[in-house]
């Protein structure tokens, strides 16, 4: 906007100003009225939904669903979206502040005077596309389950105690939210986690057992449960080493 | 002593008090008309020495453009929310405890054994959603409707920050149950928080209170929910407003001033 818009701008909007209504009580009546239905929706949700509440936290262990609010699946969905690994803190971070950044600036590039939207095309139709996306990726998120069962064969030949040993890594790798961001043959969720279904031919137990410890972030850190449950943190090493 | 003067009302005529009858009040004063000259005393000489009057008539009087309709209703119902999710975690924070051995607790004791407790909770947990969501309808009117533009750019910045503010709020406030669900999602969203540029690592590790999440995590979370950004949010909606009733709120996109009938020139 140059100077002559603005001024024009000003001066246009002084006179819709001088016509129109005082605050109080015209606009005053409508926001009491939108704050009263705002406040019987809020009782309503609290009286029909309720507010539960889920087992006791515990860091060692597991059958959680490290699932947020609902309206942050848009962000978990973007690192699903955005599959390889190293691609992962543009997804997280790197995507959501640039379009931080471009919605702290729009005013600031986007400086044509026209405010109708249809006159407008770029602007709105970005506007849509963004809901759009949003809306989609929420969708997805509030959809893509966390299954805590995984339905597979031990591999042939294990016997005994080794077979006891896989079964109960298994329990424990469903139990423990793995799912959430990883694909174990045909259980779980493909991303924002690798793979895991032939992880024990691309890293030996001991990787495994290092990346369980310390890993890379997003994926939440097992240190607590190998100290204060060895045994079943050796049965999910064993398991993931197992599988091929 | 100047008289505080309000503009009156507009009131259909038939509702309108009549006035009495000359000859008919008897010249005394009744208890009623003490109580009414009382009241405006009081506000007179509040107003002698604070001025509020001008401020509120500089707020309450000021017009609002032609059009204005109901999606203008939308900032201040996300304003109403606020209030809401302030009240109700009043009353929650007088049970809650910030200690990774109790808070699971306390918030038990208030969800079953308090009284209305759950119904309270309920109102704080459903009043997040409905606050985002009227936020971001809030939000998108004023972006699809150009309001950002002079002069309200400064308007639409401090409402980006509002929004971070709110979201902000629900991600703090998700840990506080401290049920395993809150627990695990807070870690992996600290974690996601630390893969960010530059200050993501510092962010996460200012939120743990440490490389680790540890006892302390819980009760920083806390403070940041229910003190730091509470104060922002009512500081920055303060000048949010300022700004609206500073500006004026913006005439609906569509509507185009008709220039006042003295000024326009006429063909002959
Ligand atoms: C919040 C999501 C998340 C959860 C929950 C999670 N992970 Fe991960 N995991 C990841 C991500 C993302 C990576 C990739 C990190 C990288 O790029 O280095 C990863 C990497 C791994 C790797 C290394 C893979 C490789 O090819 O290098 C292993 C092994 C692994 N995870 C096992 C597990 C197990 C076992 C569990 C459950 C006990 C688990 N993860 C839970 C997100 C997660
Ligand atoms: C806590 C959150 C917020 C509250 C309580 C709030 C409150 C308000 C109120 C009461 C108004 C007056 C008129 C109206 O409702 O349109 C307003 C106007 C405005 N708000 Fe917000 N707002 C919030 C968040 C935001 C956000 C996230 C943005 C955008 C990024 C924003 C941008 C604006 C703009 C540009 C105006 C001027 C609109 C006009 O003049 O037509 N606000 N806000």
């Amino acid at each position: 906007m140059n100077q002559r818009e603005k001024e024009q701008y000003l001066r246009e909007y002084a006179i819709l100003k001088s016509q129109g209504k005082p605050f109080f009580p015209y606009a005053v009546a409508k926001d009491s009225a939108m704050a009263a239905i705002v406040l019987v929706v809020i009782i309503v949700l609290s009286i029909v939904l309720g507010a539960e509440m889920g087992p006791k936290a515990d860091p060692t262990t597991t059958t959680y669903v490290p699932r947020p609010e609902w309206y942050f699946f848009f962000l978990f969905e973007l690192l699903r979206v955005i599959k390889p690994p190293q691609f992962v803190p543009l997804a997280t971070i790197g995507v959501p502040t640039i379009c931080m950044i471009l919605l702290f600036l729009l005013p600031f590039y986007d400086r044509s005077p026209e405010r109708r939207p249809e006159r407008r095309p770029i602007a709105t139709a970005a506007g849509i596309f963004t809901i759009a996306a949003m809306a989609f990726l929420t969708y997805l998120g509030a959809s893509a389950g966390s299954p805590n069962e995984i339905d597979m064969k031990p591999p042939a030949g294990l016997k005994g105690a080794a077979l006891g040993e896989w079964n109960r890594g298994k329990l424990v790798a469903a139990q423990s939210g793995c799912l959430a961001c990883h694909k174990i043959g045909e259980n779980g969720n493909d991303g924002p986690g690798p793979h895991l279904t032939n992880i024990g031919s691309v890293l030996p137990e001991s990787a495994i057992a290092q990346t369980l410890r310390n890993p890379t972030a997003p994926m939440p850190s097992f240190q607590t449960l190998a100290e204060t449950q060895p045994q079943k943190f050796q049965a999910l090493v064993s398991f993931l080493g197992q599988l091929r | 002593m100047a008289r505080l003067k309000l503009p009156v009302p507009p009131v259909p005529p038939a509702l309108k008090p009549r006035p009495a009858r000359p000859g008919t009040g008897n010249g005394r004063v009744g208890p009623l008309d003490q109580a009414a000259e009382a009241g405006i005393t009081v506000v007179d000489w509040i107003d002698e020495r604070t001025s509020l009057s001008g401020g509120l008539r500089w707020m309450l009087f000021r017009k609002v453009p032609k059009g204005t309709n109901w999606f203008y209703t939308l900032g201040s119902a996300a304003m109403f929310a606020f209030l809401s999710q302030a009240v109700t975690g009043v009353f929650l924070a007088m049970y809650y405890d910030p200690s990774p051995t109790h808070a699971y607790e306390s918030i038990r004791y208030v969800t079953n054994e308090a009284f209305l407790g759950e119904f309270v909770r309920g109102m704080h947990k459903w009043g997040s959603t409905v606050m985002v969501i009227l936020v971001f309808l809030h939000m998108g009117r004023t972006f699809f409707w150009g309001a950002y533009k002079y002069p309200r750019e400064l308007n639409w910045v401090i409402g980006v920050v509002l929004l971070i503010m709110t979201m902000t709020m629900s991600f703090t406030g998700y840990l506080l149950p401290f049920d395993q669900r809150s627990y695990w999602a807070t870690i992996v969203g600290v974690n996601i928080n630390g893969t960010g540029p530059l200050i993501g690592p510092y962010l996460s590790d200012f939120l743990r209170a440490g490389p680790e999440f540890g006892a302390t995590t819980l009760s920083r979370f806390y403070a940041i929910h229910m003190m730091l950004v509470p104060g922002l949010i009512a500081a920055l909606i303060g000048a949010h407003l300022y700004l609206v009733a500073k500006l004026g709120t913006t005439a609906p996109p569509w509507i185009k001033a008709k220039p006042d009938e003295r000024l326009t020139e006429s063909e002959v």
